[in-house]
């Protein structure tokens, strides 16, 4: 079967007034991460809650593992796992009880002591969720997202509030999903994040789509130019191209010596999605 | 997690079975009672509420002598068992209502609901989990609060099956009408924070007319008439049918148990509550 795992055409929202996702299109291939990123209030989570079925469109079309996600039934929510941006539940559950319950709503589940591993939530198999850290917790969203064993994986804003070696250890559990099989869409506003592990990412801002393509083609070529920028007596100089060393061997043959504060800067990711933004921003 | 393996996995059909949803509605009460016994606050204000207030009633009034003694002077009962049924029936509204609304609109806006809705749980077996835990809960209410009447204050039970038949019926049907009144009700507060102060109010006044604290026929006329409206007015009445000597029936606004009417009343609500609980209730509050 080659039907992308997500499909979306000209996907709207509007809330009364205000309207939240002004036509957005992309799709999702099987077995790919595909990261969904964006300001706040981008229009991020609304389009992760449409393709979750939370939610109803107000135009366009939708298609979720071959499904209209505003109607699809019970056996097509078994074949999705869903990592919600917040959850504030009272906790009275204990860890590995709250896991095996869920696990008994889905037809062939993972087994709870091996996700509870891979989460790194064994030690903390018998506490309350109530007693858990917020790091803890937001694994334990994990773990409850995966143990259904979903060909999708919706993960929003996952990471938040992680310190940086969790999240790294994060980052290797959703690897290993990937490896798996398993599809997944992300939204993230940590660039680094969508950099690791997106194999391609969509940017969203003001609800419209700004590009989508491989991680390292995101945005306009110019704006993923290497810059070279160098000082002399008429001031500060700054000059993208391909060719950074050959524009610096030119510099140094010219000026006949090491000019002064020189630097050659690759465009990360962050560059260029911020320049993206601050575009989008300076338009409206 | 094991085997990299990256190919389409035939999809397990669950279907929407009968047997599933059962299967899984008893999975849920069980998961259910657990937590309902963990969460203190709950326990101290549903679960031990009526045997705290019967405690406090029996205590109080053990002074004043017996009542209803019949013109001989024989056959009268202590004010405690004058007391216990509309506990009873205060216990099943509590459980049932009061603590499933508040419950139900807390696990709406703590983002309880909205996890369950996104797997693939059935409806049926979320309410099948409350209505099970509802029974469970007041079921060992109950047991509690006549053991502490039966065995602190020689409140004697009923002593005949026709009575204990009257009390399974009126108690059964009372728990109905009040989990699927509770589902309905859990809409109403706007969050979860507000849930109490919407909901609680609205149950103490109508527990007060209702002839839960007072005889009922205490009331002027138009408040029994309005209060007859509601359902806990009946399930008191059909308690007090269940727990007080056959005499006692006298003393009510048409001088019999109203049985028939009683039935008639709960059972309405109930049809009246599942409709409306059907139709309002939400796995996450939609938006526009």
């Amino acid at each position: 079967m080659s039907t992308p795992a997500v499909e979306v055409v000209d996907l709207q929202k509007r809330y009364g007034e205000r309207t939240a996702l002004h036509g957005v299109s992309f799709a999702v291939e099987r077995g790919e991460v595909f990261a969904l990123l964006g300001p706040n209030g981008a229009g991020k989570s609304t389009t992760i809650e449409i393709l979750e079925g939370y939610r109803r469109r107000s135009g366009g079309t939708a298609s979720v593992l071959g499904a209209d996600p505003g109607t699809a039934g019970l056996d097509w929510r078994a074949r999705l796992g869903i990592v919600l941006q917040s959850a504030s539940e009272p906790g009275t559950a204990r860890v590995r009880e709250q896991l095996a319950h869920f696990a008994a709503f889905y037809p062939d589940p993972r087994d709870v002591d091996e996700v509870l591993e891979a989460v790194g939530l064994t030690a903390a198999a018998r506490l309350r969720v109530s007693a858990l850290s917020g790091g803890q917790r937001r694994r334990l969203d994990v773990a409850l997202g995966v143990v259904g064993r979903p060909e999708l994986l919706f993960l929003d804003e996952p990471t938040t509030g992680f310190d940086p070696e969790a999240r790294r250890r994060f980052w290797q559990l959703i690897r290993t999903l990937r490896d798996e099989g398993t599809t997944i869409l992300l939204t993230t506003h940590y660039l680094d994040e969508a950099a690791a592990l997106g194999d391609r990412a969509a940017v969203i801002a003001g609800g419209r789509l700004l590009d989508i393509g491989p991680i390292d083609a995101i945005g306009p070529a110019e704006a993923r130019t290497p810059v070279v920028r160098w000082t002399d007596a008429d001031g500060r100089h700054e000059l993208r191209s391909e060719t950074p060393a050959v524009v610096v061997a030119d510099l140094v043959a010219r000026t006949g010596g090491e000019p002064a504060g020189v630097e050659i800067v690759r465009p990360s990711l962050e560059d260029v999605y911020l320049s993206m933004i601050e575009a989008v921003e300076a338009d409206a | 997690m094991s085997a990299a393996v990256r190919q389409e996995r035939t999809p397990v059909r669950i279907g929407s079975s009968p047997a599933r949803a059962l299967r899984l509605g008893g999975v849920r009460v069980g998961y259910e009672v657990r937590q309902y016994f963990r969460q203190r606050d709950t326990l101290f204000f549903t679960f031990l509420f009526p045997t705290l207030i019967f405690l406090i009633f029996a205590a109080a009034f053990s002074g004043s002598g017996d009542v209803g003694a019949a013109p001989d002077g024989s056959g009268a009962i202590s004010v405690a068992a004058y007391y216990l049924p509309g506990l009873v029936a205060a216990g099943v509204v509590l459980s049932g209502i009061q603590n499933l609304g508040i419950d139900i609109a807390q696990e709406r806006s703590d983002g309880t609901l909205k996890r369950l809705g996104g797997s693939p749980l059935p409806i049926a077996s979320y309410f099948i989990g409350k209505a099970g835990t509802v029974l469970v809960t007041a079921v060992a209410q109950l047991v509690l609060l006549l053991t502490v009447a039966g065995l602190g204050f020689g409140v004697a039970l009923p002593a005949d099956g026709e009575h204990w038949l009257r009390f399974a019926w009126v108690f059964l049907l009372s728990i109905a009408m009040a989990v699927v009144i509770g589902v309905a009700v859990s809409s109403l507060p706007r969050t979860g924070r507000s849930a109490s102060a919407v909901i609680v109010p609205v149950l103490l006044v109508l527990q007060f007319v209702s002839g839960v604290y007072f005889r009922f026929t205490d009331l002027p006329a138009w408040l029994q008439d309005a209060a007859s409206l509601f359902p806990l007015k009946w399930v008191a009445q059909g308690m007090r049918s269940a727990f007080l000597p056959e005499r006692f029936a006298a003393a009510e606004q048409t001088g019999t148990w109203d049985l028939a009417t009683t039935a008639l009343v709960l059972a309405g609500w109930t049809l009246g509550g599942l409709v409306l609980a059907r139709l309002t209730f939400r796995w996450v509050r939609r938006d526009a």
